[in-house]
Order: C-alpha cells, then sequence, then structure tokens
C-alpha cells in the first residue's frame, strides 16, 4: 500500500458490501492500550517516543493475528498526506495535528488500522462496511491478544486498562457505527432519536468526530462510558439500538415516498443534474447533494449509478484528495473548480 | 477538545479538556469541589485545592495541576498517585469506578516493576540533562538490571490461568 494509490482506490468499508448498507455506512471499533513501563505519549520525550514505537512497529512488523499492515511514520509525512489519512478515517484529527514521532499501521484493505503515539501508546482500529459490529470485536480482539502476548500494558486490577484521559480507561473501547440519516433530518425527526441515545449514555456526532457538523446527513453512534460496563455489554448497547435507528429511517423514507414521491424524485435528480454538470462546487454543497443523490439511489430513483461510487465520491472530494489528485496545493476557489471536475468526469463515466 | 479560560487564585488559567472531562468540570457537582467540600467545611476549600494541585507523580513528574489544565494523565502510576481525586472523576464520567470486562493474559503483578521504570527513565533524561553523568551511569545500570528481570517475568505467564 502507498499513499500515491490511495487517491485511486477506496476503502473496503466504503464498498457498501456489509449488512444494512444502505443506512449503516460502517461499522467501528477502537482500543486505547498504553505499555506499562512508558510515560503516555504527551509526557514522554523524544528519546522515549522513540523507544516506544520502536517497540510497536516491530509488533506491527509480526502480524499480529494475521494481518499484514503497512507502517508509515506519520511524523515524517507532508500535512496533504497526513490530511488525506484523516479524510480516509485511517488516523485522528489529533494524530496529524500532533508533534514528535509518531505513525500508524495500515491494512491493505484499509479496514485496520494501528496508531502509535496518539494519546495512547496504542490506538487500535477496527473497521467494517454496513452493520458488522461483531466482526470487528472478533477480529480487534484477536489483535489486541496477539500484541499483548508480547507487551506488558498498563493494567490495573480495579481501573482495567490505563489510559492519558481518565474518560477511556476501564476497556479502552470505543465501538461507533456511522449512519446515513437523509429523511430523519429531512422531517427533523432526527432530534428525537438525539434525546433517545443521550437518555441511554450514547453520544451523537458529525461525520468527521468530535465538533463537527453533521455533513451530508452522516452521523456517528458511539458509547461513552467505558469503565464499569464489559465490552461484549457496551457493544451490545449500540448494536441494540441502530436496528430501531434503521428502521425509523427506513420507515420515513418511506412516508416521504408515498406522501411525496414527485416532490422528493425532483429533489435527487436536481442534486444529480447539479453534480453533473457544476463547474465550481463547494464542499458542503457536494456533502448535501451527495447525500440526496445517495438516497435517490436508494429509493430506486436514480437509476445506473452504484452506492460504492457514492460512498468513494464523500472522500475523494475532500481538499486533501483533491489535492493529491491534481498532484498540486489548492486554495479553496481552485478547489471548488477541481472538486465539479473530478464529481462531472466519475458521474459521466458511469452512464 | 474545549478550552476554558478561568480565574482561579486571582490568575488567569486555561485548561484544555475533552468534551466530557469538560462537562464534568463545568458540573457544579464536579469532582476537586466535591472532594474538598464534602471533607471539610467550605473555609478550607482554597487552600485545600491548593495543596491537591501541588501533588505531584514521582515517575513522570507531572502535578494535578498540570493534570487539570492539559486533561491528560502523564503516566499509568498517575491512577495510583491521585487515586483520591480521580476516583470521584471517574465516577463523574463512567458513573462507576469498578472495571469489568477484558483482562490480559499477562499478569499484571509486574506493574511495580514498570512504574520503577518510568521514574528511572526520567531520573535517566534529568541527569544527562544537567549533566550529572556519573549519575546517569548509574541510574542506567539499574535500568537495565530492571528490565532484564522484567523480561525474565514478562515470558508469558503459566497459561494454566487463561485456559
Ligand atoms: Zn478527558
Ligand atoms: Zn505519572
Amino acid at each position: 500500500m502507498d499513499l500515491e494509490s490511495l487517491t485511486r482506490t477506496s476503502g473496503e468499508w466504503l464498498k457498501a458490501t456489509g449488512p444494512d448498507s444502505d443506512i449503516v455506512m460502517s461499522s467501528r471499533i477502537r482500543l486505547a492500550r498504553n505499555l506499562a513501563q512508558f510515560s503516555f505519549p504527551s509526557r514522554a520525550d523524544e528519546v522515549a517516543r522513540r523507544e516506544i514505537e520502536e517497540l510497536l512497529r516491530s509488533q506491527i512488523a509480526k502480524k499480529p493475528a494475521g494481518r499484514e499492515l503497512t507502517y508509515i511514520s506519520v511524523s515524517a509525512l507532508s500535512q496533504i498526506d497526513r490530511q488525506m489519512l484523516v479524510e480516509r478515517q485511517l488516523i485522528s484529527r489529533e494524530h496529524s495535528e500532533n508533534q514528535g514521532q509518531r505513525g500508524v499501521g495500515i491494512s491493505d484493505e484499509e479496514n485496520v488500522s494501528i496508531m502509535v503515539n496518539e494519546e495512547d501508546h496504542l490506538r487500535i482500529q477496527v473497521l467494517r462496511s454496513g452493520f458488522a459490529l461483531e466482526d470487528c470485536w472478533k477480529e480487534i480482539d484477536a489483535i489486541d491478544d496477539a500484541i499483548e502476548a508480547d507487551r506488558t500494558y498498563a493494567f490495573s486490577d480495579r481501573l482495567g486498562y490505563l489510559t492519558s484521559c481518565p474518560t477511556n480507561c476501564g476497556t479502552g473501547i470505543r465501538v461507533s457505527v456511522l449512519l446515513h440519516l437523509p429523511a430523519l433530518v429531512h422531517t427533523k425527526e432526527i432530534q428525537k432519536v438525539f434525546q433517545a441515545l443521550q437518555k441511554i449514555n450514547l453520544a451523537v456526532r458529525g461525520l468527521y468526530g468530535e465538533g463537527s457538523q453533521a455533513m451530508g446527513d452522516f452521523y456517528q453512534i458511539s458509547n461513552q462510558v467505558t469503565l464499569g460496563k464489559s465490552e461484549e455489554y457496551l457493544i451490545r448497547t449500540i448494536q441494540d439500538v441502530v436496528p430501531n435507528i434503521v428502521a425509523y429511517e427506513r420507515r420515513t423514507r418511506q412516508a416521504l415516498v408515498s406522501e411525496s414521491r414527485r416532490e422528493l424524485h425532483d429533489q435527487v435528480s436536481r442534486a444529480f443534474g447539479i453534480l453533473k454538470t457544476a463547474r465550481t462546487i463547494s464542499s458542503e454543497e457536494t456533502m448535501d447533494l451527495l447525500s440526496s443523490v445517495r438516497l435517490g439511489i436508494n429509493l430506486g430513483l436514480i437509476e445506473g449509478l452504484e452506492i460504492p461510487t457514492i460512498n468513494e465520491l464523500f472522500i475523494h472530494t475532500q481538499p486533501a484528495h483533491l489535492q493529491k489528485i491534481r498532484h498540486e496545493k489548492l486554495e479553496t476557489v481552485d478547489r471548488n473548480v477541481a472538486r465539479a471536475d473530478y464529481i462531472r468526469q466519475r458521474l459521466n463515466e458511469q452512464n | 477538545m474545549l478550552h476554558i479560560t478561568e480565574l482561579r487564585h486571582g490568575e488567569v488559567q486555561a485548561l484544555h479538556l475533552c468534551e466530557s472531562c469538560a462537562q464534568d468540570y463545568l458540573n457544579p457537582s464536579q469532582a476537586a469541589k466535591s472532594a474538598s467540600t464534602a471533607d471539610s467545611g467550605a473555609a478550607g476549600d482554597a487552600s485545600e485545592l491548593e495543596e491537591l494541585d501541588q501533588k505531584v507523580c514521582p515517575n513522570c513528574g507531572i502535578s494535578f495541576k498540570e493534570f487539570r489544565a492539559q486533561g491528560r494523565l502523564g503516566c499509568p502510576h498517575d491512577y495510583v498517585v491521585f487515586a483520591d481525586e480521580l476516583m470521584k472523576l471517574l465516577e463523574n464520567i463512567h458513573g462507576e469506578t469498578t472495571h469489568v470486562g477484558k483482562v490480559p493474559k499477562r499478569s499484571p503483578q509486574a506493574s511495580q516493576l514498570q512504574f520503577q521504570l518510568i521514574k528511572l527513565r526520567n531520573e535517566l533524561r534529568s541527569s544527562v540533562e544537567e549533566e550529572r553523568y556519573e549519575d546517569a551511569a548509574r541510574i542506567r545500570d539499574s535500568i537495565r538490571e530492571l528490565e532484564e528481570s522484567r523480561s525474565r517475568s514478562d515470558t508469558p505467564a503459566a497459561t494454566s490461568e487463561s485456559e
């Protein structure tokens, strides 16, 4: 795997192959782990960070649980390359912006990534297309076991896995599901979903994580509590709630179709039309229009276009991807033109 | 990340907390305050907070004040050093303070040794910075010794336990 080729491919999790992938874009589990004999990354000096990185890089090279991973030194990457990894959800924004020796191991399919020297020494992440938390857990549990067979993690009997931030200690697990909910957003029913989720201690965020606004009607649901509940329990909590939201979104879509099919058809067709013809387009508008088109394909209102193409466009139209595709640094105005060019080309080659 | 500026002991302090810690911090029932008011009268508040803030982890050197400012702990041993203060924060964040879930198969008894290693590594760093090379050499030897005894104890503890 090399960074150049990423602009021509898309991760396995974007291929819409998993269960309920019309609404559940992806499932993800991450584990936070630390080596017992070092300070946490924010408190470790460069020498220690290097030592930590060497230890963990050799661990990653041993193909944990049979996973072949390419190790990339994030500290050696250009700002655009780091940003591209953020856009692909392979590293966190924090990991991209941090200082000091740090890296990431990534599988060819992009469904496993292991960050080294992020907020914790290790942030293991497993991604899947669609609603597939069980698969995520099975794999991440095995990877964790494989690394732990050689390394002593910071662990206390009372508090579990010890992490840099007290919000993660205990299991160190973050279970999340990325949902595409255009109908619930359109009808403003989404507020009810938020309220219900807050009551059971689940967090809701926009597509690019903390603090970011929901883009393209994507919402990420994840657990907040990590201490005092087992991994299985935390996974089950999300597993139990997601089918209700999926059913709610489906019902709302059907209601929209039966009550105002013509308006809906008009809206998604116009969105498709703009994307196919625009000469300059902002990132926000792109996300909104792609969301409509994605809905249109799922409802059979748009034909001759596949969901994976749209999923990929959400990622490839982000700023760093566009600049990598064009092999040049582009200011906002030029990016808007490049984005429109790219989308036109991709959508017109389809039909 | 949330950035909060507060006036404390007549001094402006910037706090950097992650979302959930910030919520706990801003909540009137938050950890540190309830900690000091619970044990004694309101009169002792300021000085108790001050005292609490001065507490330092002998391994990584972080003070409780620094933790409050950054929202990040310095090393695994901080969970022992700041146990009292952290328990209240953990209770606020998670509603519970006892781990239920996965346990590493390798024995965690080695942890005291680990904490010792962190401490020595930091001493080594400051002795080099201060050009105390004889101390540095001595510390380096102790680290080597500890690491050797650790790698002996690190060989996966009898698998009988995990089976
Ligand atoms: Zn925090
Ligand atoms: Zn410490």
